[in-house]
């Protein structure tokens, strides 16, 4: 009888089956030349993910070295200029290297060294989570190597620098446009060629199974801390949870442990220069089921199944894919998906600088624009918590950038 | 018998391997393209792997991404390949593979796509990034014993995969030649040998190896031990080193027939 009943309450947080599909999204669309190193890594994963020593290893890290668990803060001048909802920040920017990112390259970089791999990779869009791998190799002893796209190398350029004095390589990446997109793609093809020794370090709960999963169960930190914080702070969960996503890693992190709750979640991807020009990376608000990266998911694409080029403000949501679990998550109506465009997420930077001291990444950014919309709206008893998923020391120059066009 | 078996009885009869040639379809123009592609199927061609172009083809090298985004400026669609297939059809009894990354197909709808297809002659596909345990909401629906979907094996295949690969393959085995993307250099022929022969303990399918294999002293190695050596970047190195001269697709033809003479055993 208990069995059954526990069958019965499977609900969204059993997902992904074993072969990694969250309904007809996720799965393995991969070369045969990487299929067998993706099915030991999920072997692995499976075995050393559950270990006592492993978790014991990690929470230390994440305790000790990055600074968990990560404040969750009381904007109280942005709630009172905004008349309306509390907002509350999870404050990732305040995690070591400065975003959500180090979680998960701390949790695969462990994996990767118990698995006997020497080498890590990564490709990274605002170099955070480049810097997050670099570092994570760096403390390790491995060797790195990140992939970044030469617009993004030239747009978020303290992050090249930070990555190179932690001792990785930098590959720059000139195909296609130059973006998060292109770097994956060319840390794909090197994985291929490398993959005997090298573990690449996926970034954001997108490409093969178990990457996806994997990511999330790395980043559910995040949510599980904020549940017991709020549930300290206020006595009760929150009306509503607001991420940035771009591939949707802090997004999935936060709103895991939510998932059974009736808290509102809401998904914030970038609208670039509007969603009416082609100059946006709004894939689950404007794209279509489609395979890219390793898996089926949303993609931002046209009629022919070719992927379209993108555009946003912000390195880390520059990508027209999404991982598959938000697109399950979009289509069960769980999540609700919406957009900040380039200007609204300069402005909402500009408003959180002044109102509470802290520069937010132009990614977390996004999250704020909408909380900015939204409080207003919004009893002022209500709970809104927004990711601050990562600082945004390195959106300086283009910030100034876009600002001084604005005059 | 079906045009891929005939293939590689053909070949083996005139006591010679199968020549696989690949190229993007509509690189560098459509009527070049045409054009290229019936030369190297009169001048030694055995089966014809005809490359769909894609955005993002993360298994390839510079050589192949380039005439792809060359096919895809000239706004060459999954559409018009099947178009150039069918066209292909009416003059050329040599097999034709076509040769996809997932999307495009997907895109246009998977049962859809196996329809026209062999509406318009194809002999089977390749997709570079379906492995087995993804295949079949593309094979759901086949019905047709005679269009295969072209299985791939790579070094870094373990035996018992090996052996559930090849239980589901038809037409032929793709051997990777080695871990890494297409057109890379560095081919080691005893590797390939000992591939080869693991992979014939599964299969009795003709096997054909690619990656790499670029040169005629490449190829004589290769049909050495293969049943077919497929030929891909170095045709489109070519094409691209040649791309405004008025006599393209003579070059390829001449360079066909050379690798056709080395795959003489």
């Amino acid at each position: 009888m208990l069995s059954e009943n526990s069958e019965n309450q499977a609900g969204i947080k059993e997902y992904p089956d074993a072969n990694g599909h969250f309904e007809r999204y996720g799965g393995r669309y991969i070369a045969e030349i990487l299929m067998p190193a993706v099915l030991e890594l999920d072997e692995q994963r499976q075995k050393i993910m559950p270990d006592p020593d492993f978790n014991k290893e990690l929470i230390d890290l994440l305790e000790k070295y990055v600074g968990r668990p990560t404040p969750l803060y009381f904007a109280k001048r942005l709630t009172e200029h905004l008349q309306g909802a509390k907002i509350y920040l999870k404050r990732e920017d305040l995690a070591h290297t400065g975003a959500h990112k180090i979680n998960n390259t701390i949790g695969q970089a462990l994996l990767a060294h118990r698995m006997g791999k020497t080498r890590v990779i990564a490709e990274t869009g605002a170099g955070q989570h480049g810097v997050a791998t670099a570092t994570a190799a760096a403390l390790l002893g491995m060797k790195c190597r990140i992939f970044m796209g030469v617009e993004d190398i030239e747009r978020q350029a303290p992050n090249v620098k930070r990555m190179e004095l932690l001792g990785a390589g930098i590959t720059p990446v000139d195909s296609g446009s130059g973006t998060l997109k292109d770097a994956m793609n060319e840390a794909m093809r090197h994985w291929v060629a490398t993959v005997s020794d090298t573990f690449y370090i996926i970034g954001s709960v997108a490409g093969p199974h178990p990457y996806p999963v994997m990511v999330r169960d790395f980043q559910k930190i995040i949510g599980v801390e904020t549940k017991k914080q709020i549930l300290k702070a206020a006595g009760r969960l929150p009306d509503i949870l607001i991420a940035c996503v771009g591939g949707g890693s802090n997004a999935m992190g936060l709103f895991y442990p939510f998932l059974d709750d009736s808290t509102t979640l809401i998904g914030v991807e970038a609208g670039g220069k509007g969603l009416d020009t082609d100059e946006h990376a709004a894939t689950l608000t404007c794209g279509s089921p489609g395979v890219l990266h390793g898996s089926k998911s949303y993609v931002l694409q046209d009629e022919h199944g070719q992927i379209a080029p993108v555009h946003s403000i912000s390195a880390g949501l520059d990508y027209p894919g999404v991982g598959p679990e938000h697109s399950l998550l979009k289509d069960i109506k769980r999540v609700i998906y919406t957009t900040a465009d380039d200007c609204e997420a300069l402005a909402a930077f500009k408003m959180l600088c002044l109102h509470e001291g802290i520069i937010p990444a132009l990614e977390s950014s996004h999250a704020l624009a909408y909380a900015i919309k939204e409080a207003p709206k919004r009893a002022k008893d209500e709970i809104m918590i927004v990711n601050l998923s990562g600082r945004g020391d390195k959106d300086l120059d283009m910030v100034v950038l876009a600002l001084e066009k604005e005059k | 018998m079906n045009r891929l078996s005939k293939a590689f009885k053909n070949a083996a009869e005139k006591k010679e391997k199968a020549l696989v040639g690949f190229v993007t379809a509509g690189d560098p123009t459509l009527d070049e393209s045409k054009k290229i592609i019936k030369k190297m199927c009169e001048s030694g061609v055995d089966i014809l792997e005809l490359g769909v172009p894609f955005s993002d083809p993360t298994a390839d090298g510079p050589v192949i991404q380039r005439s792809s985004e060359r096919a895809l400026k000239n706004k060459i669609t999954l559409e018009t390949v099947l178009k150039i297939t069918a066209e292909l059809r009416q003059d050329i009894e040599v097999p034709i593979i076509l040769f996809s990354y997932y999307n495009p197909i997907f895109a246009f709808g998977p049962q859809k796509f196996y329809e026209k297809a062999r509406a318009a002659g194809a002999d089977g596909v390749l997709v570079v990034d379906l492995p087995p345990e993804e295949s079949d909401e593309l094979t759901g629906g086949w019905n047709d014993g005679d269009f295969s979907l072209i299985r791939l094996v790579a070094p870094t295949t373990p035996s018992e995969r090996i052996a559930k690969i090849a239980a589901s393959a038809s037409g032929f085995l793709y051997l990777v030649s080695m871990t890494g993307v297409t057109g890379s250099g560095g081919l080691n022929t005893s590797l390939i040998a000992d591939l080869v022969r693991e992979v014939r303990i599964y299969s009795d399918l003709p096997l054909c190896v690619g990656f790499g294999i670029s040169t005629v002293d490449d190829v004589a190695n290769v049909a050495q031990v293969a049943d077919g050596v497929v030929i891909g970047s170095a045709f489109e190195r070519l094409i691209e080193e040649n791309i405004d001269k008025p006599d393209l697709a003579e070059r390829l033809a001449e360079r066909t027939e050379e690798y056709k003479e080395a795959t003489k055993i």
